[in-house]
């Protein structure tokens, strides 16, 4: 009965496990986070410029990522590109440049969202009083930009965290993989530990990801 | 690339495409159902309600789907609650899309100004016909958009139910990738196939979005 | 006008949880056929009365009564009440997603039941007379601000009102729409309709109103013809908020 199936999580090293396996998706996260927001804000940019090849591989590029689930990108990535070029990927190679692709095409679209949104006015004023491009930019519309950025690309993170959770499928052992393992190694011991240690797994994304949303949130309310 | 192992291929991810669309759409569909309820419960501040779903709507927009899908299938039946792989799928789907579409649903019902419920009051009007010639029209144009983008980013989250070992496209490619070693075949086909499904969604989707956001009523 | 008492406030008592009373007893009778402007500087009370006059808001206590019946927002009968008692807003309040002439006859057809021939045969005519027939099968989005408050001024009318309240109606207006909108006030006015209005156009106030009301801080300060008022107001505040509205030039000229 579930009521004794709760002690497969502290059996032994059982929780401390998981904590391992969530500091993996973590660590996933974190590094692809850091890698597309700096990609990102480059894309981001490059979708401004007025240049017509430019624009049309910005499209490709941004709708192709977009419109293919990340499992798909994932495979294509980790299968594709091992088999066709003989390029032993790891998994979690795979995973952070698959990642990263992914966030730099959704923190580029966000780049390029808050760059446009300056209303014209902006510039204008700017320009009134006596700014150049430079000024311009460095001092009115950089600032508004960020201060538009903040939020979504906090919004971002919580987005990739739960992405992270893909790469158990591609045989990453992660807080998911982790989990599976463990409820595997208990079967006997713990019939119900499925219960219980999914359970906990989805808690432990929650804990993680609650905060860093409703971060995003406040400071979305506070912008307006 | 081979012709012939694509040709070979294409019923095997036609049949698996069927699979895909027919958890997306009998989960789309009840996402719909939930997330109007939530968001008419959020709208009206149902007292009780009202924080059931708002626990309901951080707890499925916070965790990944394939986590919830694997509690569902795996956790649930140790208390009894046993279902087919294909029912969990849907579960789990709503589960995750109910939110979603709540959110995007009351999105639009709050983008109704203050001041057109009160002239429509002023009109005489019951709260139920305040809602259903005033507030909903409109709520509903400017929800459209988002609906849209979430049917397309429910139908890509249907590709983790292949880890319950539902055949749908992922696990189709997976398999075959495994099997006959004919990696670039079977990951054209499952591009190719998620391209057919999704494109024309998403294609509404992006027009929607440009028409509410430029135009609106009357022009 | 008439001797005929037909909105009646009785020490009205307004205010929002937590804060200070917003109104502060307010009684007010307003005749058949008359024109009630309401003054005051901005944030006195003088919209919240108007929004409880229509049962917008609640209050806590006092009462208003039309023709003697009792208006209270959750109140029962309220959606019948409502009917008699037409209100237009500062702004915003035409219906978007319907043309001019479904905006008018929306209420009429779904809350009055009548049917929709009548219904739009009436709704033309008064169009007509505000001069907005060749816009009836436009969006809201397509007119002017000043063009957007005679229809609004438009779509209370076709619901037949005994009472007709306005707040604020031309302060969201470009000047030069100003005029359009307040001739159809005078024009109803002219006809005999009973009219409560808060307003900041002075000129109008004198020019349209039997009694002038000057509320402050909640509660009614003074209450005259609009010539007494605005040549000889008999308080310190009434005098100090009129003369918010001149201006006396600093530079010497010549």
């Amino acid at each position: 009965m579930p009521d004794s199936g709760i002690s497969i999580l502290f059996t032994g090293s059982n929780f401390w496990r998981l904590l391992q396996g969530l500091w993996v998706t973590i660590q996933i996260s974190l590094i692809s986070v850091g890698l597309s927001f700096v990609f990102g804000t480059l894309f981001g940019l490059l979708m401004t410029v007025k240049n017509r090849v430019v624009k049309a591989f910005c499209w490709l590029y941004l709708n192709f990522i977009r419109i293919m689930p990340q499992l798909v990108l994932l495979f294509l990535v980790y299968f594709g590109v091992t088999r066709q070029w003989r390029i032993n990927l790891s998994a979690w190679t795979s995973a952070i440049l698959v990642f990263t692709l992914w966030g730099t095409a959704e923190m580029g679209d966000l780049v390029r969202g808050a760059l446009t949104s300056i209303p014209v006015h902006q510039y204008e004023s700017a320009a009134a009083l006596g700014m150049d491009r430079k000024q311009t930019f460095r001092y009115v519309i950089l600032p508004q930009t960020i201060r538009r950025l903040i939020a979504p690309s906090i919004n971002l993170i919580t987005r990739m965290i739960k992405t992270t959770s893909l790469v158990e499928i591609i045989g990453m052992v992660e807080v998911l993989k982790t989990g599976q393992q463990i409820i595997d190694a208990n079967r006997m011991k713990f019939p119900t530990g499925a219960l219980w240690v999914y359970g906990a797994v989805f808690l432990l994304y929650f804990l993680v990801c609650w905060p860093i949303s409703s971060l995003a949130r406040k400071l979305e309310e506070k912008r307006r | 690339m081979n012709t012939a192992i694509l040709i070979e291929y294409l019923p095997l991810f036609a049949k698996a495409a069927v699979v895909t669309l027919k958890i997306s759409l009998a989960g789309i569909a009840v996402s719909l159902l939930v997330g109007l309820l939530c968001s008419y419960i959020q709208y009206f501040r149902i007292p009780v309600l009202s924080q059931i779903v708002q626990v309901y709507i951080e707890l499925s927009r916070n965790t990944p789907m394939l986590v919830q899908l694997f509690f569902i299938y795996f956790g649930l039946p140790k208390i009894g609650i046993s279902w087919s792989r294909e029912t969990c799928a849907v579960v789990a789907l709503v589960f995750l899309g109910g939110s979603y579409m709540s959110e995007a649903i009351r999105s639009g019902l709050e983008a109704v100004e203050p001041v057109q419920t009160e002239s429509a009051v002023s009109l005489g009007m019951s709260p139920f016909q305040v809602m259903r010639f005033v507030v909903i029209p409109q709520a509903m144009a400017v929800s459209f958009p988002a609906v849209v983008a979430n049917i397309v980013f429910l139908i890509k989250e249907t590709s983790v139910v292949s880890a319950i070992a539902l055949a749908d496209l992922m696990y189709v490619a997976k398999d075959l990738i495994g099997n006959d070693y004919n990696t670039q075949e079977a990951l054209f086909m499952l591009v190719m196939f998620y391209l057919i499904i999704l494109l024309p969604v998403s294609i509404l989707s992006s027009v929607a979005e440009r028409r509410i956001r430029y135009a609106g009523f009357g022009y | 006008m008439s001797n005929e008492i037909q909105l009646s406030v009785k020490d009205l008592v307004k205010s929002y949880e937590g804060t200070s009373e917003v109104l502060n007893g307010v009684s007010l009778d307003v005749h058949k056929g008359e024109v009630v402007v309401i003054l005051g500087p901005s944030g006195c009370g003088k919209s919240t009365l108007l929004r409880c006059m229509n049962g917008l808001e609640a209050y806590q206590g006092g009462s208003i009564t039309l023709n003697g019946e009792l208006v209270t927002k959750d109140g029962k009968n309220m959606t019948a009440l409502r009917q008699k008692i037409g209100m237009v807003f500062q702004s915003y309040d035409l219906f978007p997603h319907l043309t001019i002439e479904e905006n008018v006859t929306l209420a009429p057809i779904r809350v009055q039941k009548r049917s929709k021939e009548e219904a739009s045969k009436e709704a033309r005519e008064l169009l007509e007379r505000v001069g907005l027939l060749d816009k009836k099968d436009v969006y809201p989005r397509q007119l002017s601000g000043g063009q957007k408050q005679r229809v609004a001024i438009v779509r209370a009318l076709a619901m037949h009102p005994e009472v007709m309240l306005f707040d604020e109606v031309t302060a969201a207006l470009d000047p030069e729409m100003v005029r359009e909108v307040l001739d159809v006030m005078l024009g109803l006015a002219e006809q005999g309709m009973t009219m409560v209005i808060v307003t900041h156009e002075m000129n109008f106030a004198r020019a349209a109103a039997d009694r002038v009301v000057f509320i402050d801080q909640g509660t009614i300060v003074e209450e005259a013809s609009p010539d007494e008022f605005f040549d000889h107001p008999k308080t310190d505040r009434a005098a100090r908020f009129l003369k918010t509205f001149t201006f006396e030039s600093k530079r010497t000229k010549g």
